[in-house]
């Protein structure tokens, strides 16, 4: 079974967690909750948009963690937090918030292995699975460190840019992430970039499963109802399901 | 010999700020970085080539001018260490040029650089055109509106400009848009960053540049009891002080009173490394506010952080109100007419030599980062 990961900034609509429902009920087997950060330094045009209207309309990470704690999901949650966000009330606070309110997994894109020590032993003793992300500009020990030091998935990022989705998927996401499989038994995520049900089915030609996030926003900041995005991802799971 | 490189610890710590928190798609180019101007700066040659620069082209040494009347009034001895004289008219030349001759070293063949005054963006575009690079310069489009006259120079001198529209669209949003554009051309391109800031190496880097402002100052005078300088990034600062860090001259940072990100900022990470930077109760960046484009950076360097909490250094603010008044009562009294900037540190020491902060008979080295031209319209607004 492939994994179909979909992102959602949170807080981008006053409905958005309708957004993480239609998610689930198009099949999602996990779903990554974007904190909005001021300035998001690993993100593209659409999700700073997106972050962007979700600070303008006063979220903040101790509201939406508060929204999340009330749902009844089923699937894992999994936090997409910038570096900032996290140690602000220090990483200890901020594991044990995201564990109360039923997340178990964080990513914070801005946080790379040489510097992850502290979170990754406060997500430790809080019950948090670090998923850590690897490029492909990233050299082969690297690779084979995060490989094994990231929990529950390795994120492979698709292409050298900022999320945003790309038109064709890149060799280098196909590399990245077979050098990974080499290394972990756990699965290996396709993400940056991936576009629709078509990229996203032939990425888990070799990869474990896809991210998709910016093709989710992109048709939310546009007015896309929960139904429709429900739609696309039903779309992408078909496609991955082969 | 002088500490050489006093290098930072680790991945650039300076106790517990500094660091290199960056998207792993930046670390190997962060790493590449850092080995390349390790070596570089070991390298006789490579040093020579610098020096060679910055003393046919900016023009260095750059004078220690004594402030004859404003010394007289105030009842000090200050000392203006002249950057405002360097080509491009700031100190950020000294910084660029040693960045574009290592960039070529490494064998790009472009620059990316953010602004905010555009000081630094003209100084890449300068530094681009020397040695034959290409020019990126990312910049708010509201400093673009506030800054034409550098948008034009730039853009004689070859470089691209391009307009930044998200969030504050200033300094920070011109910055956050060219590491997402650097991931984009690691290959080929090298980030030229503006100040003592960044993931390690830049505060390491960008401080070694400059500490050639405080190696001449402190070369320049007998021992000073104060020394003084603006700090927005902290990039003229740090190398002023660097220069007198073993010495046991009081060491004074201004910040801009709506940018004061020591003196009204907490612990954060913004940009790739931790210091002090100014946000909310939820940890999201608020935006500075300063009459001077150069010191609107919700951030400070890390090595400041660093000196602030030693108390090697200490910092204070000065307001968009007393930098005008000092800007008239620089160019009045000795002639200089100083960029807004530089403008803070004469504030500071107008105020602290009336209260009483600098004693009467004290010695003062004031860095004068930058000329006014760019602050012509500013100030024209406001008489
Ligand atoms: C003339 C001048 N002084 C000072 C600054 C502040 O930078 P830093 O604190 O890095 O010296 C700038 C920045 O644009 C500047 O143009």
């Amino acid at each position: 079974m492939k994994m179909l990961v979909p992102y959602v900034t949170a807080g981008v609509t006053e409905n958005w967690t309708d957004l993480l429902r239609a998610a689930v009920d198009a099949g999602a087997d996990a779903i990554e909750v974007g904190l909005p950060f001021s300035d998001p330094t690993m993100d593209g045009p659409v999700i700073q948009q997106a972050s962007y209207r979700a600070l303008c309309r006063g979220v903040h990470a101790t509201g939406i963690l508060d929204e999340v704690s009330r749902l009844d999901l089923g699937v894992p949650l999994i936090a997409f937090a910038y570096t900032n966000l996290v140690l602000h009330r220090g990483a200890g606070t901020f594991c044990a918030a995201l564990r109360d309110a039923g997340v178990t997994g964080l990513i914070a894109p801005d946080l790379p292995i040489d510097e992850a020590g502290p979170v990754s032993l406060a997500a430790e003793q809080h019950g948090v699975d670090v998923v850590l992300l690897a490029s492909p500009s990233t050299p082969a020990r690297r690779r084979a460190e995060i490989a094994k030091r990231s929990q529950r998935f390795v994120y492979a990022v698709s292409v050298m840019a900022p999320t945003g989705e790309q038109a064709s998927l890149r060799s280098s996401g196909r590399e990245l992430v077979t050098s990974l499989k080499q290394h972990t038994d756990l699965p290996v995520l396709l993400g940056f970039g991936i576009s629709g049900a078509e990229q996203a089915a032939a990425a888990c030609a070799y990869a474990d499963g896809v991210v998709v996030g910016s093709a989710i926003m992109r048709r939310v900041l546009d007015g896309a109802a929960p139904a429709e995005i429900g739609a696309l991802l039903a779309g992408i799971r078909r496609a991955v399901d082969g | 010999m002088r500490a050489e490189s006093r290098r930072p610890a680790g991945l650039g710590r300076f106790g517990e700020y500094g660091g290199r928190f960056v998207p792993e798609s930046l670390v190997p180019a962060c790493d590449e970085v850092e080995r390349a101007f390790t070596e570089a700066w070991a390298d006789p040659v490579f040093r020579a080539e610098l020096d060679h620069l910055l003393s046919v082209y900016v023009g260095r040494p750059t004078p220690l001018t004594p402030a004859m009347r404003l010394s007289a009034e105030l009842g000090i001895n200050l000392l203006l260490k002249r950057e405002d004289l360097t080509h491009t008219g700031s100190h950020k030349i000294n910084n660029v040029l040693g960045q574009a001759l290592l960039a070529r070293r490494m064998g790009k063949r472009r620059l990316i650089a953010e602004t905010g005054a555009g000081q630094h963006g003209v100084a890449t575009a300068t530094a681009g055109a020397l040695l034959g690079l290409d020019v990126t310069v990312f910049m708010g489009e509201r400093d673009i509106e506030r800054q034409q006259l550098n948008v034009f120079r730039m853009k004689m001198l070859g470089a691209e400009v391009i307009p930044v529209t998200a969030g504050s669209r200033t300094l920070k949003d011109a910055t956050s848009e060219a590491f997402r554009y650097w991931v984009t051309v690691v290959d080929d391109s090298y980030y030229c960053l503006g100040s003592a800031l960044g993931p390690h190496p830049y505060p390491w880097m960008v401080r070694e540049l400059q500490r050639v402002i405080g190696d001449e100052a402190r070369a320049q005078c007998a021992a000073p009891d104060f020394v003084v300088a603006c700090v927005g990034g902290g990039s003229n600062a740090a190398g002023t002080f660097a220069g007198f860090l073993d010495t046991g001259a009081r060491l004074v940072g201004v910040e801009a009173a709506g940018g004061a990100a020591i003196s009204a900022g907490s612990t954060g990470v913004l940009h790739g490394f931790r210091s002090k930077v100014l946000q909310d109760e939820h940890g999201q960046i608020v935006e500075a506010h300063s009459i001077s484009a150069g010191l609107d950076y919700p951030g400070v360097g890390p090595e400041h952080a660093y000196l602030a909490e030693t108390g090697r250094a200490t910092y204070v603010t000065a307001d968009d109100a007393e930098v005008v008044a000092a800007t008239h009562r620089l160019a009045r009294s000795e002639g200089i007419l100083c960029a807004l900037e530089s403008a803070h540190a004469v504030a500071w020491v107008l105020r602290a030599a009336a209260d009483g902060t600098i004693p009467q008979g004290s010695t003062v080295v004031l860095t004068v980062s930058g000329r006014g031209d760019k602050d012509m319209a500013t100030l024209m607004e406001l008489s």
